[in-house]
C-alpha cells in the first residue's frame, strides 16, 4: 500500500466542539478519501450532526482544525463562503426554500454563487431532476411535494454545484419507511459516480450497504472505525456491541 | 443535544486554538476601532458643517434658545398629558378592534361571509381615506346633528383616530395569522380544541408575537397622528407649541415639543425589542447555540 500522494479530501485533526460546557466533540480526527464514503453511527447526542456541520463551517470549532483538499479552512481568516461552495450538505427535514418553485431552489445557487446563466442552470437542473425522476414536477413548490421527493430535490440542489464533498445529515430520519428506499437509492447512486461523502445516520442496513469505512461515535469521539462487515457485525469495543444490540432490539438493523 | 457535562476533562487548548482564540480578539479590538473612529470622524463632520454654515447664528437664536426651551417646557408638558392620555385610549381601541377584525376577516365557514365581507369592505374604506378627513367629519359633523349626548370633541377625534388605526392594524394581524402554519391548526383541531380556542391558544400567540415589531410600527405612527387632534380644537403639545411660537416668534417651542415625542417613543420601542428578542432566544435553538 503506497503513501497517498494527494492529501484526503477531508482532514479533521483534533476537532474539539463545546455547547454551553458540555464537549460535543473531543479531539477527534477523521480523514476521508476521494471516492470514499465515510458513515458515522452512534446514538442521538454522540457528535455526529455537529461534526458535520463543523465540516460546512456552520459551527466554528472550540479546538483543532479542519482541512478540505490540504486546504486549512478552519483558519479564521478563511472566507467560509468560498470553502461552503465546495460541499455540499443535504439537512434532515430538506431545508428547501419553500417561496421558490422546485427549480428555482435547484439553480438559486449556481445563478447567485456560480455566476451561471439562467438557460445553462436551468438546463442542468432539469437534467438532474430527470436522473432522480422528478423532473415533472419542476414546476411545482415543495410544499406540494412528499418528503421522499423534497429530499431527492433537497440532495440534487446541494448537487447542482458540483460539490467537492457531500454531507447528508440524517436524511433519511423524517420519512415514511417506504419513501426512505428511494432516497437511499439515489445516495446508492451518488456513491457509484464516485462521489465522496460524509453521512451521519440511523440505518445500519444502508451504513453497512453503502459505506466504505463505518465510524462509530460515542461521546464526541470516535470509538471504533473499520469497514461495514467489521464494526457492524463483529465490533471490538464494547460500547459499539451495547450500541448495535440497542439497535437490533428497536427492529431498525 | 445531550451535553456530557464533564467540561473539565483535562482539555488543554492546542497552540492552533490560542492562535485562533488571539486572532478573533484582534480582530474584534480592530472592528471596535474602526467604528468608533468612523462614527468619530461622521459626527464632528456634521458638527462642523451646521455649526461652520453661514446662518447658524440666526437659526440658534431662533430654533435653539433655552429661555424659550425653559419657558414653553411645561406648557408643552401640559399639552403632551393630553397625547399621553389620547394615545392611551386610542392605542388600546384600535389594537382591539383591530384584531377583532382581522379575526372576522380570516372566518372560514361560508355562514360568516356577509362578516367576512362586513370586515373587509372596513379596512378597504378606513385604509383609503385620510385621516384628516375621518376626524372632520367625526369632530365637525357628528356634533352638526345636535343629538343628545354628542360626546366631546377629544372623545369624538379619539374615535376617528382609533377607527382609521383599526383598519390599518387589522390588516397587520390578519397578516399574522396567516403566516402560522397550517399544519399548527392541524395539530391543534387534531387535540380536540374548537375552532376559537385554537386561535385563542395556538395561532393568536404565533401570531402576535411575529406581528409585534409591524404593530409597534403603527402605534408610533399613531402616537405622533394623536397631535392631529389639535386641529379639531382641544389643545395637546403640538398645539401648544404652535401657540407659543407665535408669542415669542420663536421656533423652538416646537424643538421641545419634537424632543418629548421622541423621549415618548423610547420606552414603548425599547419594551417591543426586549420582547421580541427574547421571545426569539427562548424559541430558537439556533440562537442557543
Amino acid at each position: 500500500m503506497s503513501a497517498p500522494a494527494v492529501p484526503p479530501v477531508l482532514s479533521c485533526r483534533g476537532v474539539r466542539k463545546v455547547f454551553r460546557g458540555g464537549v460535543v466533540l473531543r479531539d477527534l480526527d477523521l480523514d476521508v478519501a476521494e471516492h470514499e464514503v465515510v458513515v458515522l453511527i452512534g446514538a442521538s447526542g454522540s457528535g455526529k450532526s455537529t461534526l458535520l456541520r463543523c465540516v460546512n463551517l456552520l459551527e466554528p470549532l472550540d479546538d483543532g482544525s479542519i482541512h478540505l483538499d490540504g486546504e486549512h479552512i478552519t483558519d479564521p481568516r478563511t472566507d467560509p463562503d468560498r470553502v461552503r461552495r465546495r460541499i455540499g450538505m443535504v439537512f434532515q427535514s430538506y431545508n428547501l426554500f419553500p417561496h421558490l418553485s422546485v427549480l428555482d431552489n435547484v439553480t438559486l445557487a449556481p445563478r447567485r454563487v456560480h455566476g451561471q446563466p439562467r438557460a445553462d442552470a436551468e438546463a442542468d437542473a432539469l437534467r438532474l431532476l430527470a436522473r432522480v425522476g422528478l423532473a415533472d414536477k419542476a414546476g411545482e413548490f415543495p410544499d406540494r411535494l412528499s418528503g421522499g421527493q423534497q429530499q431527492r430535490v433537497a440532495i440534487v440542489r446541494s448537487l447542482a454545484c458540483a460539490p467537492r464533498l457531500m454531507l447528508l445529515d440524517e436524511v433519511t430520519s423524517a420519512l415514511d419507511p417506504e419513501l426512505v428506499g428511494e432516497v437511499l437509492s439515489l445516495v446508492r447512486e451518488l456513491r457509484a459516480d464516485g462521489m465522496t461523502m460524509v453521512i451521519a445516520t440511523h440505518e445500519m442496513g444502508f451504513a453497512r450497504e453503502v459505506a466504505d469505512r463505518v465510524c462509530f461515535l460515542d461521546q464526541g469521539r470516535i470509538v471504533e472505525q473499520g469497514p461495514p462487515e467489521q464494526v457492524l457485525a463483529d465490533p471490538a469495543q464494547p460500547r459499539t456491541r451495547q450500541f448495535l444490540d440497542r439497535v437490533l432490539a428497536s427492529g431498525r438493523l | 443535544m445531550t451535553a456530557i457535562s464533564d467540561a473539565d476533562d483535562g482539555y488543554r487548548p492546542s497552540p492552533l486554538q490560542l492562535a485562533r482564540v488571539a486572532h478573533r480578539r484582534r480582530q474584534t479590538v480592530v472592528s471596535v476601532v474602526v467604528a468608533s473612529a468612523s462614527t468619530a470622524v461622521v459626527g464632528v463632520l456634521a458638527v462642523v458643517a451646521v455649526t461652520g454654515a453661514p446662518g447658524w447664528d440666526r437659526v440658534k437664536q431662533s430654533f435653539l434658545d433655552p429661555a424659550v426651551a425653559r419657558e414653553s417646557l411645561p406648557l408643552i408638558l401640559d399639552g403632551l398629558w393630553l397625547n399621553v392620555r389620547l394615545l392611551a385610549f386610542c392605542a388600546v381601541g384600535a389594537l382591539l378592534l383591530g384584531l377583532l377584525i382581522a379575526v372576522l376577516r380570516t372566518l372560514r365557514p361560508a355562514v360568516f361571509f356577509p362578516l367576512r365581507a362586513l370586515a373587509a369592505s372596513y379596512t378597504y374604506l378606513f385604509r383609503g381615506t385620510p385621516l384628516l378627513i375621518v376626524l372632520y367629519l367625526l369632530t365637525f359633523g357628528v356634533p352638526g346633528l345636535r343629538l343628545q349626548g354628542t360626546p366631546s370633541l377629544l372623545v369624538l377625534g379619539g374615535i376617528a383616530l382609533t377607527i382609521v388605526y383599526a383598519a390599518y392594524l387589522a390588516e397587520v394581524f390578519r397578516a399574522g395569522i396567516e403566516s402560522v402554519h397550517p399544519s399548527q391548526r392541524a395539530a391543534a383541531r387534531s387535540l380536540g380544541l374548537t375552532y376559537r380556542q385554537t386561535m385563542r391558544h395556538v395561532v393568536l400567540p404565533q401570531a402576535l408575537r411575529r406581528v409585534a415589531p409591524p404593530l409597534l410600527n403603527d402605534l408610533v405612527a399613531l402616537q405622533k397622528d394623536v397631535g392631529l387632534i389639535s386641529l379639531a380644537g382641544p389643545i395637546d403639545a403640538i398645539r401648544m407649541a404652535q401657540i407659543q411660537t407665535a408669542q415669542t416668534y420663536n421656533y423652538t417651542p416646537y424643538l421641545v415639543a419634537g424632543a418629548l415625542f421622541v423621549l415618548m417613543a423610547i420606552p414603548l420601542i425599547a419594551v417591543t425589542d426586549a420582547v421580541t428578542l427574547r421571545a426569539a432566544r427562548r424559541q430558537s435553538a439556533e440562537a442557543a447555540a
